[in-house]
């Protein structure tokens, strides 16, 4: 079983990045192992659509849950179609975030954030 | 650290000019150009350059002569008139690829293209981002994102991002918009600029983005400042000033001053008590 | 005959001076269509006051999955560039509002199941303005393209050879100001004697190069020193054709939305001129 945390590094001492759609890399971790492997978001360079990329390549990456600070409605519904539970953190170490996933801390996203739409389209 | 965009629908209302006032007034901040296309700020704060970067902003359809058999299927499917006499026509190619799908002998591929440059500047008042878009270039609105990434990037512990927005309503000015805490809307007292004043508010609407309106040069017209404050009355939002149509701006800019020197100039003050305002509903 | 007006800079005066335009030339009984193609701020009617006649609602094709033949292959997902499409498990949802129409997804479909539907992005408007004829085109708050409604709005422009065709550009140089411009006779590109209409200036005749059209310079709300623009039009030699002095009387007109050359009919003679003027290098460039 593994889960994925939006991070702004390769690592799990990295600082957990607060934004799904362009954050810098998926850390993709066994929670009960922590072994993990960093996956480059695709979603970083795109033009429109960002939060849609990301989400669609983060399906792919076959983790059941991820965790992140925020993610807009186009993403949340993509990820919702993929069957992914969406946790909210904030900043904090990917490590720390684990560990408040692990302890049942973390809250549930159920609607998504505030669109950053239109923000590379044209 | 809160986000603030200068935006106005209609080009020329001075959204420059309000926000080179609140350069000169505000604290600690970084100043981001979101004007690519046509961006003003920098002629008045003397950046000195500190980095500059290739923006690849868009992705066009690239071919291989070699492998062309001039069949011309390209030119049939493309949807853009992006392909005349067989070769892309860059300021129109969009990048879909549908080029590349119906050539049946591979001759086309997508490449990136650089369409732009990033540039990180030190100026007196704080850092600048700012960028210029190649004339005709796809991909405004992503270079947007790119300046606010950019500002955000070299903010170390300012409480303030100050954003000088392009004129419009679309794909830049969204980019622009869109995750900031405050709008601040420049209006215009004139008919094609209240009426451009509603179409902006809406967007801000639409985006979920606070707005507050002030009007620039409003003695130009009382009747039609009148309108407008009308306008803000009937729709609840806030009018937080009201600046005089000022030749000492221009004087300050044909003259090369810095930009402290607007605020001794009546619009100057105008813009130093809107400051107070804007400054209140933004760190409240 | 096409004249465009447009400005790097936004609020030099396009609009002030196309609708002046085209009342002078209709005062001297030419006959004139006005195309406002800002498209994200029409403001040319707000002047001319005109009567619409017709409304063409604008849309542009986007993709609708067929879900009984679809098997989630994720190949149109794949192709688009833009993200408009994405597909998980047994889903497909799109994203109209980022699709470019550009038709490649119902080309990539294995399955056949893409078809196009309409989505409505704006509206073209047509009608009169006394004896000008007028067109505009809208496009609806939110969305982001704004060039299939400019394309709408000219469609036609090359079959109209009795009337002289004034273009209300955007400001800017933007892919929907060039989509504006495209295919006009002459270029009347409208500054302010600042260093922010310099600039600005200098972007906008880099651009009617790049497109081949000739160009004129009319500096707006010109004084005694108009050397930071007219500076630079000796240095590229290009004519400056018409300054208009600043005055408050021209600004209160324009503010109340009246074209000035109505309330001040000398000007009509100094806008045809322009005209003249045109015609001229027009010949010429040929």
């Amino acid at each position: 079983m593994k889960i994925g945390v939006t991070a702004t590094g390769k690592d799990l001492e990295s600082q957990m990045d607060p934004r799904f759609g362009r954050c810098a890399y998926f850390i993709l971790v066994d929670p009960d192992t922590e072994e993990f492997e960093a996956v480059d978001n695709p979603g970083v360079s795109a033009g429109g659509g960002a939060g849609i990329q990301a989400a669609q390549a983060f399906i792919k990456q076959g983790a059941e849950a991820l965790i992140t600070g925020y993610c807009g409605p186009n993403a949340f519904d993509v990820l919702a179609a993929g069957g992914i539970k969406i946790y909210q953190a904030s900043e904090m170490s990917v490590r720390e975030v684990l560990n408040h996933y692990k302890k049942g801390e973390l809250k549930e996203i159920s609607t998504p954030g505030k669109a950053n739409r239109g923000k590379g389209s044209r | 650290m809160r986000q603030l965009v200068i935006t106005s629908g209609k080009g020329g209302t001075g959204k420059t000019t309000v926000t080179a006032g609140f350069i000169a007034l505000a604290g600690e901040k970084v100043v981001a150009d979101a004007d690519v296309e046509a961006p003003n700020q920098h002629l008045l704060l003397n950046p000195q350059l500190v980095e500059k970067g290739e923006y690849k902003g868009a992705k066009m359809a690239v071919k291989d002569a070699e492998r062309c058999e001039q069949c011309g299927k390209c030119e049939e499917y493309c949807r853009f008139n992006a392909i005349r006499d067989m070769e892309v026509e860059p300021t129109a190619c969009e990048g879909c690829g549908v080029c590349v799908f119906v050539c049946p002998t591979g001759a086309l591929c997508l490449e990136e293209v650089t369409t732009g440059v990033t540039m990180i500047s030190k100026t007196g008042y704080g850092s600048f981002s700012h960028a210029l878009l190649e004339i005709g270039a796809e991909g405004s609105g992503k270079l947007v994102t790119e300046v606010r990434r950019n500002a955000e990037k070299i903010m170390q512990d300012e409480p303030l991002l100050l954003i000088d927005g392009p004129p419009g309503i679309g794909c830049p000015v969204i980019a622009s918009l869109t995750g900031t805490d405050l709008a601040l809307i420049v209006a215009e007292p004139s008919v094609s600029g209240r009426h451009d004043l509603e179409r902006i508010h809406q967007v801000a609407q639409h985006f979920e983005v606070d707005a507050l309106v002030c009007i620039n040069k409003w003695d130009l017209s009382p009747e039609m400042s009148k309108d407008i404050e009308k306008y803000c009355e009937d729709e609840g939002v806030n009018l937080v000033g009201k600046i005089p149509f000022d030749p000492g701006v221009m004087d300050v800019y044909q003259q090369g001053l810095p930009v402290e020197r607007l605020l001794q100039t009546k619009a100057g003050e105008a813009i130093a008590e809107i400051w107070e305002q804007v400054r209140g509903h933004l760190f409240q | 005959m096409i004249i465009s007006i447009l400005s790097g800079k936004g609020g030099t005066g396009k609009t002030t001076a196309a609708v002046n335009l085209a009342v002078s030339l209709a005062a001297k009984n030419e006959k004139v269509l006005l195309l406002d193609a800002d498209v994200e701020e029409p403001n040319a009617g707000l002047y001319l006051k005109p009567v619409l006649e017709e409304s063409l609602p604008v849309s542009i094709p986007v993709p609708q999955i067929d879900e009984q033949r679809c098997d989630y292959c994720g190949e149109c997902a794949d192709f688009c560039q833009f993200n408009a499409l994405a597909v998980a498990q047994k889903v497909v949802i799109t994203f109209p509002e980022l699709c470019h129409a550009c038709g490649g997804c119902t080309l990539v479909c294995p399955k056949e199941a893409i078809k196009e539907v309409g989505r409505e992005i704006g509206l073209v408007e047509k009608g009169w303005a006394e004896s000008i004829g007028f067109r505009q085109g809208r496009l609806n708050i939110g969305e982001p393209f704004a060039i299939p409604v400019t394309r709408t709005l000219k469609e036609g422009l090359a079959d109209i050879k009795d009337s002289i065709v004034i273009i209300d550009s955007p400001a800017g140089v933007s892919c929907p100001v060039i989509e504006a411009v495209r295919g006009s006779d002459f270029a009347l590109l409208v500054t302010e004697p600042t260093p922010f209409g310099r600039h600005d200036l200098g972007l906008a005749l880099e651009m009617v190069e790049h497109l081949g059209i000739p160009h004129g310079v009319v500096i707006n709300r010109a004084g005694d020193d108009n050397s930071t623009v007219s500076e630079l039009c000796q240095e590229k030699n290009v004519p400056i054709m018409l300054e208009i002095e600043f005055s408050s009387r021209l600004a209160s007109l324009g503010a109340e939305g009246i074209p000035f050359s109505k309330a001040l009919p000398y000007w009509q003679d100094r806008f045809y001129e322009v005209y003249q003027s045109v015609k001229e290098k027009c010949l010429c460039a040929n």
